[in-house]
């Protein structure tokens, strides 16, 4: 009798997540459908048309942070810094290649691996060291990467010619070209990238991040990250090694990050790496998401990030407000998710709730 | 030689108001174990305030700063009752991201009280620059009072903290919470004493920033505030020496980069040093290492 | 050959010898009881056992492999698995992924096998469920499978985090205070479990405790350490009766 409980509860928490996952994919090919429709029947505003590629940006961007943070536990404020060597190395790509007679489609696919796999390498190289480092000291060197990244592209300039690729970090004279073309014009950055970014491309990879994210945390690696999120000392003492898989996730999630860089460079005719886009704002306007949405759950940073995006632009009157409205979010979901007394409060609701929970498979 | 020298006496100045700011961090981060990320913002505050005093009300510049100082003090203080204290028990992830909705918070709201142009700050020194070496070398006002309100602060906090019974009841508490208690002291008023303190070193930090580069907007205080932090780090946080030194090594960095490797990457090359730093000696050039217990 | 033998191990904290010339040998299935005054070097002999910290002489041998200076992953993976006197549990998952999080270095797929959830996957995970299961039903703990870990009881986590180690697969198994917080009875279920871990298991077992009851009870040979030093070794009944060890636990 009592095997069979057991056998049964192990099932049903399977299933469980099976269905969360399942719902999670359900909802983005839903929206994706509806917006469809609405499109085809030219019901859209070009507001909202113009705001779907940023949608599934944000959205791929809250995943890719949702992993470092709700995952992996570690603040990280410099994830922007990842996308933008994901924009910067696709666009990259994409200018050589332009007059190349590559089918455009599989040009566009190759980018996206390009930046993801950019992203991933950077991720990985400033893994290593950052990763070393705990808590505040993790969050603050993430923010620096993240800006170094970001002024270094702003000084840099790319160009290629018959005797092959030129960098330079003071002006384009200094190149040294013969012929050829500047790619990467430092602060004024790429110009004339192809706008190959499509809603349903960032669907399309939305769907494979989530599919990762989530097919990670159900796995033996993901556990491995998750152990040591909740304790370091006691995932070592069972012999996990806790730099590889923060690492892991880390590079994971940084290429998820250069992917929607990727689309991003390819939503827009000039890329620069601006504060604006790039910069730590940046990564702290998508922390905002993941915290929205709920540290460590996926669908909701997506949702977040969908809602939080759209709602200061369809009410107009609010976006002034909405940076203020983020932060005063920010500051409550904290103060409610971890400040002891309503820890307490909310423990008691819980505690009467599954206790009603438990009476109900008794009597079934 | 005379332009290396003016070089570097800005970046001492400007490195003097990074030791200032960072003063506030380390005490808090000391004290509170917290990265106070809105810490910054605070001196941008304190930076407005003393605009409006100055310029709209027309009150004397001794009077604005004292202004700009008390309503920091205030600003820090309740910040510290409402949105840090409810969480001293909870881990540092959650901590980190109140701090920062704090910062963008009172940022917002600068933006919508006083627009996001800047304002024109008028100079809080006013002292006529002195020529040196026949004129060669000319050094401002503001570098000078610069230089000396931080040397002051610092050897005033130093007395505090060393002579006084508030100084040691902080330093008990940033050694042991538990054990302060248990000697008598009054955490939670240490705490927002520290709190006190270091937003009203930040007012002061702000007039001295905005004098020398006089334009305020509502993010004035984020890049500085973060560079601040670095300063901090640098020089081993929760240590007031630490902060100082590290604070002048950063401003003489940042000038000399500036000035002699580049204007666009001298932002990475402060914080590169940052990462060096933490790799090398993560505890900084002043810091003591800490044990985890299991 | 002793499955645990440690020769003149040492650390000290800044000048202060935390333990000194401390050394012990276990015989493989013996359950024995490292005990002594609050203070006298306990844990921190458990924290050079695993790695946390690293001696500063001495060393250690597991089965006749020298583990001295180790990580507390390697010395984990070479066969220590322990328990915390503050429990350590991963409290945000579940108790099942507590136990499986265990068995993580012994059932082995990569992590393109999980994000694909390939064939291996499928059938690794189901093996990793069985195994689980299996250890949790030892402790009686099959029913709060789905359970989050932090939301067990504290006898409920002590023994979870008992199963945790287990999963490892380890040689030696370290207990810090197990029954640190339990009421008598639950105490006495306690004793009952650590002596079922020895027997289907075949386990070694070296546990700190304070619980003279438990300690009398279940263990075969005892170490008192005072003062970071081997105060006396033997005989369970023959140490606790010893004067010089009753004057130290009952001071002057």
């Amino acid at each position: 009798m009592k095997m069979k409980t057991t056998s049964m509860s192990m099932s049903t928490a399977k299933a469980k997540t099976f269905r969360s996952n399942m719902i999670t994919y359900a909802m983005v090919i839903l929206a994706y459908i509806i917006v469809e429709i609405f499109l085809n029947a030219g019901q859209v505003s070009s507001l909202i048309k113009g705001l779907l590629v940023p949608l599934t940006i944000y959205s791929i961007m809250a995943v890719s942070l949702n992993l470092v943070v709700g995952i992996s536990g570690e603040l990280s404020l410099g994830h922007a810094g990842f996308m933008c060597v994901g924009a910067f190395a696709s666009a990259t790509w994409t200018m050589l290649m332009k007059s190349s007679a590559m089918p455009p489609l599989l040009r566009f696919i190759i980018a996206i691996v390009i930046g993801a796999a950019a992203a991933a390498v950077f991720g990985f190289l400033i893994g290593i060291p950052v990763l070393r480092l705990k808590g505040d000291y993790l969050a603050i060197v993430t923010l620096a990467f993240g800006e170094i990244i970001k002024n270094i592209i702003n000084a840099l300039y790319f160009g290629i010619d018959d005797h092959g690729a030129h960098f330079s970090l003071k002006d384009s004279l200094s190149l040294g070209m013969d012929g050829g073309t500047v790619i990467i014009k430092g602060a004024q950055g790429i110009t004339g990238t192809p706008k190959q970014a499509t809603f349903t491309i960032g669907v399309i990879l939305l769907l494979i991040a989530l599919f990762v994210v989530l097919n990670l945390i159900n796995s033996r690696t993901g556990r491995a990250i998750m152990a040591i999120r909740d304790n370091r000392i006691a995932a070592e003492s069972i012999g996990l090694n806790v730099t590889r898989y923060k690492l892991m996730a880390f590079t994971i999630s940084a290429a998820i990050a250069g992917a929607a860089g990727v689309l991003y460079a390819h939503n827009l005719s000039s890329l620069q790496a601006l504060p604006k886009n790039f910069g730590y704002n940046q990564s702290i306007m998508i922390l905002v998401f993941v915290v929205m949405g709920g540290i460590g759950n996926i669908r909701g940073s997506v949702i977040a990030a969908v809602i939080l995006t759209l709602l200061p632009e369809v009410l107009r009157g609010l976006n002034d407000y909405r940076m203020l409205m983020y932060a005063i979010v920010l500051i409550l979901m904290m103060l409610f998710t971890s400040a002891p007394s309503l820890i307490a409060l909310r423990q008691q609701i819980m505690a009467r709730f599954s206790k009603k929970n438990d009476e109900g498979k008794e009597t079934t | 030689m005379m332009s290396f020298i003016s070089y570097l006496l800005s970046g001492v100045s400007l490195g003097s108001i990074y030791a200032i700011i960072a003063l506030g961090y380390t005490m808090v981060y000391g004290i509170a174990k917290m990265l106070n990320f809105a810490h910054g913002d605070i001196l941008m505050v304190g930076g407005y305030a003393a605009f409006i005093a100055l310029n709209q009300m027309g009150l004397p510049i001794l009077v604005s700063t004292l202004l700009s100082m008390v309503i920091c003090t205030l600003l820090g203080v309740v910040i510290e009752k409402v949105a840090y204290k409810p969480l001293r028990q909870a881990n540092s992830l959650n901590v980190l991201i109140t701090a920062i909705g704090v910062s963008y918070l009172l940022q917002n709201l600068a933006l919508l009280l006083f627009g996001a142009n800047p304002k024109s700050f008028t100079s809080f020194v006013p002292i006529k620059p002195v020529k040196l070496a026949g004129g060669a070398l000319t050094i401002s006002g503001e570098t000078i009072v610069t230089i000396l309100c931080c040397l002051i602060i610092v050897g005033g906090l130093v007395t505090f903290i060393n002579k006084t019974k508030a100084g040691q009841a902080m330093l008990a508490v940033s050694e042991d919470k538990g054990a302060a208690t248990l000697m008598g002291v009054d955490v939670n008023k240490t705490i927002s004493m520290t709190f006190a303190i270091g937003s009203a070193l930040a007012a002061i930090g702000g007039i001295l920033m905005c004098s020398a580069y006089p334009t305020l907007t509502p993010t004035t205080g984020a890049m500085p505030g973060i560079k601040a932090f670095v300063a901090a780090v640098l020089g081993g946080i929760g240590s007031i020496p630490g902060a100082f030194i590290g604070g002048i090594i950063l401003g003489v960095l940042e000038n000399l980069s500036k000035a002699y490797i580049s204007s666009k990457l001298s932002d990475a090359i402060v914080f590169s040093v940052l990462i060096i730093v933490l790799l090398v000696k993560p505890t900084g050039i002043l810091g003591k290492k800490i044990m985890e217990k299991v | 050959m002793a499955m645990l033998d440690i020769e003149a191990l040492g650390i000290s904290f800044g000048g202060l010898k935390a333990v000194d010339n401390f050394h012990v040998q276990i015989e493989k299935n013996e359950l024995y009881g490292l005990i002594g005054p609050n203070g006298a070097g306990k844990t921190t002999v458990f924290n050079l056992l695993t790695g946390v910290y690293k001696p500063t002489s001495g060393q250690i041998l597991l089965d006749g492999d020298n583990i001295t200076g180790l990580s507390c992953e390697e010395i984990n993976k070479k066969g220590i698995a322990r328990t915390f006197q503050n429990i350590r549990l991963f409290h945000n998952m579940s108790v099942l992924d507590n136990v499986k999080a265990g068995l993580h270095n012994h059932y082995l797929y990569s992590t393109l096998d999980g994000i694909l959830r390939t064939p291996k996957y499928r059938k690794l995970e189901k093996e990793m469920d069985a195994k689980a299961l299996e250890i949790l039903k030892v402790f009686d703990l099959q029913d709060f499978v789905d359970y989050k870990a932090s939301n067990l009881p504290y006898g409920q986590q002590r023994k979870l985090e008992i199963a945790r180690a287990l999963a490892t697969e380890p040689k030696l198994l370290l207990l810090d205070e197990p029954a640190a917080g339990m009421n008598p009875s639950e105490t006495e279920e306690l004793m009952r479990t650590i002596r079922l871990v020895r027997d289907e298991f075949d386990m070694t077992i070296l546990l700190i405790e304070h619980d003279m009851k438990l300690v009398s009870g279940i263990c075969d040979r005892l170490t008192v350490l005072n003062f970071g030093q081997v105060l006396k070794q033997g005989k369970t009944a023959d140490v606790l009766h010893d004067p010089e060890v009753i004057k130290a636990y009952l001071g002057d």
